[in-house]
């Protein structure tokens, strides 16, 4: 004991110059020679994959993230066939920078929007520019495309000219939009991500009441995902346990039975969910076949959130039961057997020694089902109706029907973010080498 | 009388019988009983019956068929945990998400002990192993020894008065194994607790029993003290168990009272004495110790029966010879002798002349 404490101390005392080789080189620089050949092996072999990663994971992301700041639509035109790029609504963003925010649009101000409107039109880029204006203030993409269709006609006073054309262009917010769109880097489409808006002064605030819906949409995601997170886990639990402690050939049976929705396509799933749940379908006509039920009073358990959650619900399952199994697996059995004999009841031996050491596999079957839920797109699509939506179907919706990519980026980007959140959370709650997948 | 023999059973197994499938017993008809404070060894090869005893007394099993009784009472329908018997497992099932203080102070928080007097009683058993400034620690942080002085620690902690283990020292090297063999007994016989201890190493039941109960093919074979399940043993099964044995085979000539001659496979007769041979004509198997066989003349004792034999090979083992011999046509004849300063050393082809009483010459069934 006391050698040992010594050692170092001595070893300091008659060694203090560098270590070297037999032949005289630095120790270290050998080593990092000896060792470089097989570093760049390794990274050679995982090379393909960091490009794969690259590629199609941090690329897309960060576009989308970017886009979710960045929109054009109000500063620059594409030419599609020529590709040329054009700068619109210079005159006004000139205008816009020389004046506050709140300053009364006067004659220079309208002259400058004569002017961008006569480029609009010369470009045809009226519909684009008032496309932008349009996801905050709607109405504005006629106001446009049809003044620019008049650009050449406009006379001074242009005020009157453009105001004659159309009363909203006196608007506050329609200019308070503008100003916004002017440049090409804006949080505005957070702020409609999360129900919010500017007023003409430029203060954030809540949007119209029956035009609130994305928080309401989080809400809802961020619940059903827990509820549907719990439902997998009460029902994963036996299952897991079960096929943790029965003999291998058995419990090997019986996985194929939970891994065999893992080899069917998803949409058949969901359309037999269809199929069973609704309100003709097989388990209300069963119910009303055997007198639980009145032919009128048939469950609607299809086309709202009751069948999101049993589709999905159902579809998670595997990844709840998989980490489960595999942390039970290997768990003793004699563990709960000292404790009965240590004088547990089974309940204790359960709460006390079985179930602690199942924790692992609880968060990562939990992480794993409630990430997946939080972005699931199809199954509530399909069966969820009007209020079975998730904030996934709204995303798709922006990108397929409106094409506000900058939105559905916002919508995308917070939902990343939410999920980073709770993982932190997660990490500094449990820890995330806490975490057994398989 | 009756109540002091109810006094002395302390663990009673009254024609038990367990089987899994129905169709084979793997206890057949055990009967036992166990004295307070004694130290009982179930030895036996593997399958022999001997854990799934343990686990019937323990209450992890049911039997099929008879009575446990536990100071008296049938614990038959008692649960596991009523029964107030401390375990040693064989891979110590430490819980590995406690530290070594929680798992000792378990058995006391599930019987609702105070805080206070929790935490006394840990420390006197972690004091008790040695191991007082491992509670903090987790069981992964520990070694195997170590792991098994807690196990022990955590299955005396609430004072039962009967402790079982099973195979307790299996996954230890040899000599951490000779050092736990003897804590465990001096433990056990200064707390006075009663001890089942199930192994299938012969020299840990030797060393630590009071008595040894040979199990094999679900039946208690012999039920015995070490010394007299080692030189007298009831069977050939137990002879060829416990301990080294050269056996030769042949047929019983003559018996008469405690001297019988048997006539080996090869025409020599010799004089044994019989254990389970009881007429002439019977098959014998003739069983003799190594360390029992002499051949030096000087050493050898009156009455001594000698034959021939040519040595085949010697082997140097520092504290013994080992000597293999042919003998009566059994090639694989074993003597040891101790490294004396007097002592011969034979050498391969040697022709010499062995010697041993009859009494330690036992024949047995074939």
């Amino acid at each position: 004991m006391s050698d040992a404490t010594l050692s170092p101390a001595a070893m300091a005392d008659t060694m203090p110059e560098q270590l070297t080789t037999a032949d005289g080189k630095p120790l270290k620089q050998a080593l990092i020679r000896a060792q470089s050949h097989a570093r760049r092996r390794a990274f050679l072999l995982v090379a393909p994959l960091l490009a794969f990663i690259l590629l199609t994971f941090v690329m897309p992301i960060g576009q989308m993230l970017h886009r979710s700041v960045h929109n054009e639509g109000f500063t620059w035109h594409e030419d599609v066939a020529s590709g040329e790029r054009t700068r619109i609504m210079a005159n006004l963003s000139q205008w816009f920078d020389q004046n506050e925010l709140g300053t009364e649009p006067g004659e220079a101000a309208f002259a400058a929007l004569a002017a961008d409107l006569v480029v609009l039109r010369e470009v045809k880029a009226a519909g684009q520019a008032g496309t932008r204006i349009n996801y905050e203030r709607s109405g504005s993409r006629s106001m446009f495309t049809k003044a620019a269709r008049r650009a050449q006609r406009l006379e001074a006073p242009f005020k009157e000219a453009i105001v004659d054309l159309d009363e909203d262009w006196l608007d506050p917010d329609l200019w308070r939009v503008m100003r916004d769109a002017s440049s090409s880097y804006t949080a505005n489409f957070y702020l409609a991500a999360l129900d919010r808006t500017k007023d003409a002064d430029g203060n954030v605030t809540p949007v119209n009441e029956n035009r609130q819906v994305y928080v309401k949409l989080f809400q809802r995601t961020l619940f059903l995902s827990i509820v549907i997170t719990f439902m997998t886990f009460i029902l994963a639990y036996p299952i897991a346990h079960l096929l943790a402690t029965l003999p291998l050939a058995k419990s090997n049976l019986l996985m194929i039975l939970v891994l065999l929705p893992f080899w069917t396509s998803l949409l058949v799933r969901t359309t037999s969910w269809m199929v069973l749940l609704q309100s003709q379908g097989v388990v209300n006509d069963a119910l009303v076949s055997t007198g639980i039920l009145a032919d009128d009073n048939r469950l609607e358990m299809m086309y709202n959130q009751a069948g999101t959650l049993i589709a999905m619900t159902h579809i998670l399952l595997p990844f709840m039961v998989l980490p489960l199994y595999s942390v039970m697996r290997p768990i003793n059995p004699s563990y709960v057997r000292a404790a009965r004999s240590l004088g547990a009841t089974s309940w204790t031996a359960f709460r006390r020694v079985y179930f602690p050491q199942t924790v692992p596999g609880i968060g990562a079957g939990a992480l794993l089902v409630f990430i997946l839920a939080v972005g699931y797109y199809i199954t509530p699509a399909l069966v969820g109706g009007a209020d079975g939506q998730l904030i996934s179907n709204l995303i798709a919706f922006h990108m397929q029907n409106s094409l506000n990519w900058s939105l559905a980026a916002a919508l995308a980007a917070l939902l990343l973010g939410g999920i980073l959140l709770l993982y932190w959370l997660y990490d500094r709650l449990v820890g995330i080498d806490n975490l057994k997948l398989g | 009388m009756a109540n002091s023999s109810r006094n002395n059973a302390f663990v009673e197994f009254e024609r038990v019988q367990k089987s899994y499938d129905g169709e084979n017993l793997v206890v057949k008809d055990l009967n036992l009983t166990l004295p307070r404070g004694e130290f009982l060894t179930m030895l036996g090869p593997s399958g022999s019956g001997k854990t799934t005893c343990l686990m019937m007394l323990a209450g992890f099993e049911t039997a099929t068929h008879g009575d446990i009784r536990l100071d008296g009472v049938s614990i038959n329908h008692i649960p596991p945990h009523k029964r107030g018997i401390g375990m040693v497992f064989q891979n110590y099932a430490l819980f590995p998400h406690m530290t070594i203080a929680e798992n000792l102070s378990f058995p006391l928080e599930v019987r609702g002990m105070g805080k206070s007097e929790r935490e006394q009683k840990v420390k006197r058993a972690l004091d008790m192993v040695e191991m007082g400034a491992f509670g903090g620690r987790r069981p992964s942080q520990l070694s195997g020894g170590q792991q098994q002085r807690i196990a022990l620690a955590r299955a005396l902690v609430f004072e039962p008065e009967l402790v079982l283990m099973d195979e307790p020292l299996g996954a230890l090297d040899k000599q951490l194994r000779e050092k736990m063999q003897f804590e465990i007994t001096r433990l056990a016989h200064n707390l006075g607790i009663t001890t089942v201890y199930v192994t299938h190493d012969q020299t840990e039941a030797l060393t630590m029993s009071d008595r040894v109960a040979v199990f094999n093919d679900g039946r208690i074979q012999q039920l015995a003290p070490p010394n007299e399940l080692y030189e007298a043993p009831v069977n050939s099964f137990v002879a060829q168990f416990i301990g080294e044995n050269n056996t030769m085979e042949g047929t019983i000539k003559e018996i008469t009272g405690n001297q019988a001659l048997v006539q080996l496979d090869d025409g020599e007769v010799i004089r044994c004495k019989p254990v389970n041979v009881y007429k002439p004509g019977e098959r014998a198997r003739v069983s003799i110790r190594p360390e029992r066989v002499e051949y030096n003349k000087d050493r050898m004792q009156e009455g001594a029966h000698t034959i021939k034999a040519e040595v085949l090979e010697f082997i140097y083992m520092g504290d013994i010879f080992r000597t293999r011999l042919k003998v009566a046509g059994n090639e694989e004849f074993i003597i040891k002798t101790r490294n004396a300063p007097d002592q011969v050393r034979l050498q391969a082809g040697q022709q010499i002349e062995i010697g041993w009483m009859p009494e330690d010459c036992h024949a047995l069934d074939a």
